[in-house]
């Protein structure tokens, strides 16, 4: 093996020594936290990704140890690579954090802001970023841009007015099926995603889209409109699949399985599997497997204590231990004598309704109402 | 002992004059405090007949809102349930079908929306926590009861009236401005 050579870059202030041909971003990501530039389009288990939101821009203020002249722009820290000796600004720059707040100002002038009514809300890329980078008012007065639906098939949902064309769904269809059957069409205010005509994008990875998505753009049609996000209990779990790693999060409510996703890390990308392959999902896992039988649990999935998601939500051993019921033990086996039972009274999760195991979003007949 | 403050009083043990046995003097003395608060301003007010203002930031019964056309704001977003410090709000969430366009405003509807008011605190989080305009603190209170049944509130309890098709309703529901 031929001697490999490393690098040394500062990021912030703090340096680290990565091998040649890191990016900028990927070397900022080893060492983690805030120093780590945002990221919306790029991917690190798709190639080729990057370049495209220029959210992941940082100031190089010292181009190498060769020459030491700062870059004259900012730069796109997922396509750049390190050179040795390199420093580089990222939340300690002003520039950067001017710059960043345009960019989440562009991506945000056509974007619908419809968060209470999208299912990725609480775990969307686009809301984090413009919580932390953005401004609160917007600039735009026009109309935003509108689409005519298209209908991706019977799983996926595609909301082209939320798409922010990362391209990250391309490279996903382009490097995990055999062949691609959606992609951008037209230019400029135009581009959308669609497939060329009408189809259903129906093979067995394509439900990887979902995952990669950093918006609300393409979301799960079995669990659309099912329940949010973080009233949900997330849990690890795994299935002997034949065609896929098996290893998913599970979106529980209850014992009832409302979501399958695959694991996502910290920089919101999928977990590599133990033999370091990224841990893409089928089909079948995500959208078929709604029993509770179909999977082994491991565990509470460890939630940033920064998101939404953890309210309610117990990790560790905690959340799997289910709190025993004492009342009998105590009051010498006789049943506490209830002064009303909520089901009598309440119509909201009633034990009668399974909404895991409708196939499409609930409607009002669904809850047995008259309209 | 020393005394920590020099209020301390040495209890009298004195017997009673004659005029202290009578007891006269200070039963006429009580009965003339009594009898001057009948001069005095009352401070209660006759209630189911009487009613005092409510404060203008007084939370009350929650109301569900609509637009001007009569749809639902509310999308079930959960964003009051997630609010809700006394998780007294549940919901469920359905999508809007063709031809419910005139019911609700939004892709995505609240089916069923509840408030449990034997749990709610009346903070008014709700309100402020909804990105719709849905919930709203009346100035209403929850009438008393004397099982726990009734206290649960679903959407015909708090749903406004639909001011196009129920007008009438609307404007007495909306009450005349103090």
């Amino acid at each position: 093996m031929s001697e490999q050579t490393f690098f040394k870059v500062t990021v912030d202030g703090i340096t680290i020594e990565v091998p040649a041909g890191t990016t900028i971003l990927q070397a900022a990501r080893q060492i983690g936290g805030q120093v780590a530039p945002p990221a919306m389009c790029y991917y690190s288990k798709l190639k080729g990704s990057g370049g495209k939101c220029r959210t992941c821009l940082v100031e190089v203020s010292k181009g190498s140890e060769k020459d030491p002249r700062p870059m004259p722009k900012l730069v796109a820290s997922c396509r750049t690579t390190v050179m040795d000796g390199m420093e580089v600004k990222n939340i300690t720059s002003d520039k950067v954090i001017d710059a960043r707040a345009g960019v989440v100002e562009f991506l945000l002038l056509n974007h619908p802001l419809d968060c209470p009514i999208c299912d990725q809300a609480g775990e969307c890329h686009l809301q984090d970023l413009s919580f932390d980078h953005g401004k609160s008012k917007t600039r735009f007065e026009f109309q935003k841009r509108t689409f005519k639906k298209h209908d991706l098939g019977d799983n996926i949902q595609l909301h082209m007015t939320r798409c922010i064309l990362c391209y990250r769904c391309v490279f996903t269809a382009d490097q995990l099926t055999n062949k691609r059957v959606h992609g951008i069409l037209d230019r400029g205010d135009h581009a959308e995603i669609a497939t060329h005509i009408e189809k259903s994008l129906d093979n067995e990875f394509i439900g990887n889209v979902i995952d990669v998505c950093p918006v609300g753009a393409l979301t799960d049609k079995t669990f659309r409109f099912k329940n949010r996000v973080w009233f949900l209990k997330p849990m690890d779990a795994h299935r002997d699949c034949p065609t896929c790693s098996g290893r998913v999060t599970l979106w529980n409510r209850g014992d009832e399985v409302y979501r399958v996703t695959a694991r996502k890390d910290e920089w919101g990308e999928i977990e590599d599997t133990p033999d370091g392959q990224p841990g893409w999902i089928c089909n079948t896992c995500r959208f078929d497997k709604k029993e509770a039988s179909d999977w082994v649990i491991e565990g509470p999935r460890a939630i940033s204590r920064a998101s939404v998601i953890s309210q309610g939500h117990y990790q560790g051993s905690v959340g799997m231990h289910k709190p025993t019921e004492t009342f009998l033990a105590v009051n010498g086996g006789r049943a506490p004598h209830l002064l009303m039972d909520i089901h009598d009274e309440s119509e909201v999760n009633q034990p009668t309704i399974h909404l895991g195991k409708i196939q499409g979003p609930s409607h009002g007949n669904t809850f047995n109402n008259k309209n | 002992m020393q005394a920590l403050t020099n209020k301390a009083q040495a209890v009298s043990r004195k017997p009673m004059t004659f005029l202290e046995r009578l007891y006269l003097i200070n039963i006429i003395k009580g009965m003339m405090i009594t009898f001057s608060h009948m001069f005095k301003k009352q401070p209660t007010i006759r209630y189911p007949e009487q009613k005092r203002e409510f404060s203008p930031v007084f939370r009350g019964l929650h109301v569900l809102n609509r637009d001007e056309d009569g749809r639902e704001r509310c999308t079930a977003c959960g964003l009051c349930a997630v609010a809700c410090p006394a998780e007294a709000i549940t919901m469920e969430a359905a999508e809007r079908v063709e031809g419910e366009e005139n019911l609700y405003r939004e892709e995505k509807y609240a089916a069923k929306y509840e408030i449990n008011m034997l749990r709610c605190i009346f903070c008014g989080l709700c309100e402020d926590a909804c990105p719709k305009d849905a919930i709203y603190l009346s100035e209403t209170f929850a009438p008393a009861n004397f099982t726990r049944k009734g206290f649960i509130y679903g959407k015909p309890d708090l749903l406004i009236p639909n001011p196009k098709t129920e007008a009438s309703a609307f404007a007495e529901a909306k009450g005349v401005e103090a």
